[in-house]
């Protein structure tokens, strides 16, 4: 037993290894009970779909997400729009098709096949049109930062006036969640910057929190099956587990008596 | 054996087993008298083999909806875990796999240290394994470039300039390795086919592995021969079979919990950003795995000495038979040794948490003593120890400790008489 605590506290060390790193973020992130965690963790529908519109009101006007499809709107564990919701969201939007069977090449309305249409027509222009800064694509965002949708959200949230003694160039902005504690994006959210439809009052935090939710379930569309297989499995695995444990216990009686 | 002695009961079976005889290996497989005191250390041997066939299936799976280019590596595995039909699900298996099959294969190392499984007349078995270790090791590295993230670019070109270092030479097999003049798609498309085939060799070397093993046999907890088979063994069906099985089971539950509820807890989160060759990350860590060779790496401050330390770290594993001298095998009869083994564990676990860190200050300090203990254990302490240590009393058989606890007086000769008989 003694040997075992050892070789689990090895393992748990090792395991920790990552995570020690982040000693370098200079504030404690925020946290929030999101409803995805935990075992159980199921997106909230509504806050999904306020997020998205936060995406499209606020952030599409910077940042893509190249590999989400106007599709995905209206599957299962995501926003869940109805279809015709979702046709009319990739109407707004312009992609462009062909050649045509005169060579051409020509605009058409987005479908639901079409992946989420970028305001940027490649990385170059992007990065010319922030000051050099590139806002990055958001399909994975939540997953490719340290801390995860706790760091996007403490970041949304985490701008401030600089101290004193700092000096900030033009377009840099302070923000206490950020590596460096400087940032290139101006803070993007503030009190009604949109309008929920269904009545939610849009206070900083409440958008933060939809639009981080967005984020999370565009990075991992397919948590809420993950989640729900994962329980599944684990049963039926320690269910097996035990009745393999009596299994050998009973083989082995038959040695073990006649020693 | 009574391999020789197996006649198949059917007429049909007999004609084949004349021509190609697989039911005597089966039968083999079988009854292979196996000692009946093995712990449940002893169970990753067939965890091992589960890891490998998992990688290769899911593996071959993945590899028929993966792009192995540049530009399009990072988006096939997105697509992959979007729009493939459980996608998602086959590549956290893959990616956590290699997590398990490294910590399922750290344990079985750690096992054979401690209960001595690689002295006489176990070297070859041991040789094999460090070399299946060593080729793990360039697999799962490879493996780690394919998504194309900023970790995957960065670790491929960190671990490949390494073999700058080499005199002379070192610029031109850099270069051939690349495939170019730096980490592009040319090193890519052929990281992605030795990932391919690299798993193909492990299991052949598994099968010389298994077939080493069955010639002595299994060495057991309390490390002494035994005759087989006797009152000391069981059949290996059902007995081992089963404790296997159990054993597995629990493995699987842990695995599961990594794959559904925090599948990338073990990766970087750089990885999920596309590779950039013009923005190098804060810090460049490879998998877990390899950390305390990237410690030892790290903590030589010449680069050609630091790789041949790394090197030499693999290495002084390989001739390791060679460098214990103790004829005791199990470290429960050796109380000295079984204290440097804890020692070994924790100095092993200091590199992998020193690997992670930023290689400066206190860090580099700890790493470089850490660095310096762990050649000390093998190429002094162990071949001093083997010759000084005063070992205890060992019993002749199996069932006497399994009966009364051990080692019981009455029944063992003394350390003078065992030498002898050795």
């Amino acid at each position: 037993m003694k040997k075992f605590l050892k070789i689990l506290f090895c393992t748990s060390m090792l395991l920790n290894t990552n995570y020690a790193n982040s000693a370098e973020n200079s504030a404690e992130l925020l946290k929030v009970d999101w409803s995805f965690k935990s075992f159980f963790g199921k997106f909230d529908r509504a806050s999904l779909q306020r997020g998205y519109q936060v995406y499209n009101e606020v952030c599409a006007s910077c940042h893509s997400v190249k590999y989400l499809s106007y599709r995905n709107l209206t599957e299962k564990g995501g926003p869940e729009f109805t279809e015709e919701e979702a046709k009319a969201i990739a109407s707004n939007f312009e992609v462009i098709d062909g050649p045509n069977s005169t060579g051409e090449m020509f605009t058409r309305p987005a479908r639901l096949s079409d992946k989420f249409v970028s305001t940027y027509a490649n990385d170059e222009e992007a990065k010319s049109a922030n000051g050099g800064a590139y806002p990055p694509d958001m399909s994975v965002l939540v997953k490719a930062r340290k801390g995860g949708a706790d760091y996007i959200y403490s970041l949304l949230l985490g701008y401030e006036d600089p101290p004193a003694d700092m000096e900030l160039d033009d377009g840099v902005y302070y923000n206490k969640f950020m590596y460096g504690n400087k940032i290139k994006m101006s803070a993007p959210l503030s009190d009604d910057i949109v309008e929920y439809s269904d009545g939610t009052k849009a206070t900083t935090e409440q958008m933060s929190k939809d639009v981080v939710t967005f984020l999370m379930w565009a990075a991992e569309p397919h948590l809420e099956q993950r989640h729900k297989f994962g329980f599944r499995v684990i049963i039926y695995l320690i269910i097996i587990t035990i009745l393999v444990y009596f299994s050998m216990k009973k083989i082995w009686s038959r040695i073990e008596s006649k020693v | 054996m009574s391999d020789h002695d197996y006649q198949p009961s059917s007429k049909l079976g007999k004609w084949f087993n004349d021509r190609l005889p697989l039911l005597t290996l089966s039968n083999h497989l079988q009854e292979y008298p196996t000692p009946k005191n093995l712990n449940y250390w002893w169970t990753f041997g067939g965890i091992l083999t589960f890891c490998l066939i998992t990688q290769i299936i899911t593996g071959i799976i993945l590899g028929m909806h993966y792009i192995a280019h540049a530009d399009l590596a990072f988006g096939s595995v997105e697509h992959i875990m979007r729009d493939v039909n459980y996608g998602w699900l086959i590549r956290y298996v893959h990616a956590n796999g290699a997590s398990m099959f490294f910590l399922a294969v750290y344990i079985h190392i750690f096992r054979s240290l401690y209960y001595g499984s690689y002295k006489a007349p176990r070297e070859v078995i041991w040789i094999i394994g460090m070399i299946i270790y060593f080729l793990m090791m360039a697999t799962a590295f490879m493996g780690y470039v394919l998504p194309w993230g900023q970790m995957s670019f960065w670790g491929a070109t960190v671990i490949t300039n390494l073999f700058s270092a080499i005199p002379f030479i070192g610029e031109s097999i850099t270069n051939w390795l690349w495939g170019g003049y730096s980490v592009d798609n040319p090193t890519l498309t052929r990281f992605f086919s030795l990932h391919y085939l690299l798993p193909f060799l492990i299991l052949g070397l598994v099968i010389l592995h298994i077939w080493a093993l069955h010639v002595p046999g299994n060495n057991n907890p309390i490390g002494i021969d035994i005759k087989k088979p006797s009152n000391d063994t069981v059949p290996f069906h059902p007995y081992i079979v089963i404790k296997d099985l159990f054993a597995l089971l629990l493995f699987l539950i842990v695995f599961a919990f990594f794959v559904f509820y925090s599948p990338n807890i073990l990766g970087h989160a750089d990885n999920y950003i596309e590779a950039d060759p013009l923005v190098t990350p804060a810090h460049i860590v490879p998998e877990w795995y390899l950390l305390p060779f990237y410690a030892i790496l790290r903590s030589v401050p010449d680069k050609l000495l630091g790789v041949i330390a790394m090197f030499a770290s693999i290495f002084v594993l390989v001739v390791l038979p060679w460098l214990d001298t103790s004829k005791v095998r199990s470290a429960i009869f050796r109380p000295i040794y079984k204290q440097f083994y804890w020692f070994l564990v924790a100095d092993v676990l200091i590199l992998g948490y020193m690997g992670a860190m930023p290689a400066e200050g206190a860090y580099l300090i700890i790493a470089r003593v850490a660095t310096a203990y762990y050649f000390l254990h093998f190429l002094v302490i162990l071949p001093v120890l083997g010759r000084k240590e005063k070992t205890l009393d060992i019993p002749l058989s199996i069932t006497e400790p399994v009966l009364g606890g051990f080692p019981n007086q009455a029944t063992t000769k003394n350390k003078q008489d065992n030498r002898e008989n050795l």
